[in-house]
Order: C-alpha cells, then structure tokens, then sequence
C-alpha cells in the first residue's frame, strides 16, 4: 500500500501527474492554492497505490512525496 | 511509513521553482539536487550559473554559487576549478546560453580538458526572453523570429551539441537525454552521474545535454509538449553516450 503526499503551495497545476499514474489515482481538483493554481488530489479509496513513485518523477516542481 | 521519494537534503526549505508549470527544468534540477546528495558532494560543490531560465539554481540549491556573465558559465567554471582544484564544480545552462552566446567558452573549455561538468539544457529556444529562434530550433519550427518555420535558406541548420563536444580531445564524457519519460529521466540521472564521476576522476570535460520541453513557447500543454520531444525532437537529436573515456578503462 503506497500513500503520497502534495505540496500544494509548489504544485502549478500542470496535471502531468493525473496523466502519469498508471492507475489514475490523481485528479483534478477545484481547490486553488495562494497564487490561485488549480490543485490536485489523490483519491485511493481501495488501497491500489503501490508506490510506483513515478508521479513524483515526472513532477517538474518536486511536490509529490511518496510513502510505502 | 516509509518515504521512498522525497525532496533532496541539499534543496532550499519553502522553495518554489521560478519556472513555468510544466517545464523539465526542475526535473533536470532534481536530478543534479539528487546525485550532490547520493554523492556526498555538497560541502565541496560550487556551480556557475548562465543567463537564462536557469539562472535562479541559486535560490534553490544549498550549494555555492557564482553567476557568470551570459553564455561564459564554462569560462568562470574554469577560474573556479583551477583555483580550487578539490572542489566539485559544474555548470548548469541552456542552450542558447552554452551554444550560441558562450559557444566560443564552451568548446574552448572542452579542448582544453577542463575539469568540470556541464550540463545544457536543449529547448529549442530561447526560453526566457519569449522564444526566439536559438543555435538548436528544429527546422520548421515556428518562433517568434521564424514566424514561417526555420528553413535552411535564411537560418541554416539547427546544432548537434553533444557531438560536437564529443569530438574534442579533452572531453571525457559527452551524453544526449531527454527527460519525456521516466525511463528517458533514469538514463539521464545515470548519465550526469557519470558526468560528474570523470571530473572526480580528473578524466577531463563532462558534458550532458538534455532535452526539455517548453510548453509556454511552444504553446503547447506539458503532455503535448513531452509528446512532441518525443516524436519530433528525439529524431533530430537522437539520444546516446557519444564519448565515454571511463569505457577504456
């Protein structure tokens, strides 16, 4: 079971990571942070994060941590 | 829980990066951020930054830095190394930066055998200053300075730097990447790692160029964007190793 973490205040809604995960487990979400960017949120309601880590590759701002 | 991707030590707290939304670079930033840390480089590291999109690694990188006059990066390097031959010293540009404006300084830096490691990061353009046509545009690549496409005509042909640097004789290491993809970004953490080992050899001049996308000057999405390095830039700068002295050894 994986978990990720994202730092909103350096996410710039560039949505590579909703299209980077295998599973689909990020999506676009209607939050905004301080300088109004359009956030992003993980949704793993069965436990299918195995922490494959490849959204936090590809994130060019370095605001996904993932856990195991 | 245990992390299995996180931040590097050596990153700035509370950072954020300058660059667009979409934009390699801080992937590329990460990379370098990631091997001072896995090569317990950062007490001894001093970095000459360029003029260019590039130019903030200071602000987010806890390492020494020295701002070189535009496209000289690979000139001030060479003061720093010869004056402090112990310590870890590269430079981090782009490819208007080494290729264009500091050409002269880069390749000199490269036949002379320099000790140090450079890293260019290609776009095809001038990145900063709102996408001009660079050394490295694509033929017919629409800019702002090429409004009907590059042609062969009025703007010539776009540069292979990795090969050009390749064939000097005081280049230990020369590698083009891209960082599209993730197994494209292991490679190229493989390859500045081994950039960065022929300095600490005292090999001679490593060189990695890396291909990034631009989605803001190119008006394109991030995915778009990765799409077009991959289908369109790879063909023209096809990806390798061009010269790897440690083979030999």
């Amino acid at each position: 079971m994986g978990l990720i973490k994202i730092n909103n205040s350096r996410c710039k809604s560039c949505y590579i990571c909703t299209e980077t995960c295998p599973k689909g487990l990020i999506k676009k979400s209607e939050e905004t942070n301080r300088l109004g960017d359009y956030l992003v949120k993980f949704e793993d309601k069965d436990n299918s994060c195995v922490a494959c880590a490849m959204c936090a590759k590809r994130c060019p701002d370095l605001a996904i941590e993932v856990f195991k | 829980m245990q992390a299995v991707f996180s931040t590097p030590e050596v990153m700035k707290k509370d950072f954020r990066f300058t660059f667009c939304p979409g934009c390699d670079h801080g992937i590329a930033v990460r990379l370098v951020a990631e091997l001072i840390d896995e090569m317990n480089l950062k007490e001894k590291t001093i970095c000459s930054t360029c003029v260019g999109c590039s130019v903030f690694l200071y602000d987010f990188l806890n390492i020494d830095c020295v701002e070189a006059p535009h496209g000289r990066a690979c000139a001030s390097a060479t003061g720093v190394k010869r004056t402090n031959p112990d310590k870890f010293v590269f430079t981090y540009q782009g490819d208007g930066d080494f290729a264009s404006i500091g050409y002269a300084e880069s390749m000199h830096t490269a036949i002379r055998g320099e000790k140090v490691s450079a890293i260019c990061i290609n776009n095809t353009t001038y990145g900063m200053t709102g996408g001009q046509l660079g050394p490295t545009t694509m033929m017919g690549q629409v800019t702002t300075t090429s409004p009907f496409g590059r042609n062969k005509e009025y703007y010539g042909y776009p540069m292979k730097i990795a090969e050009q640097i390749a064939l000097c004789d005081g280049t230990a290491f020369s590698a083009r990447v891209a960082l599209d993809s993730v197994p494209h970004i292991n490679q190229a953490k493989q390859a500045l790692r081994k950039a960065f080992e022929v300095q600490l050899e005292g090999l001679g001049f490593g060189f990695v160029e890396i291909l990034s996308s631009c989605p803001t000057n190119w008006h394109m999405t991030p995915e778009q964007a990765h799409d077009r390095v991959k289908n369109e830039m790879i063909p023209v700068f096809p990806l390798g190793i061009f010269k790897d002295l440690t083979e030999n050894k």
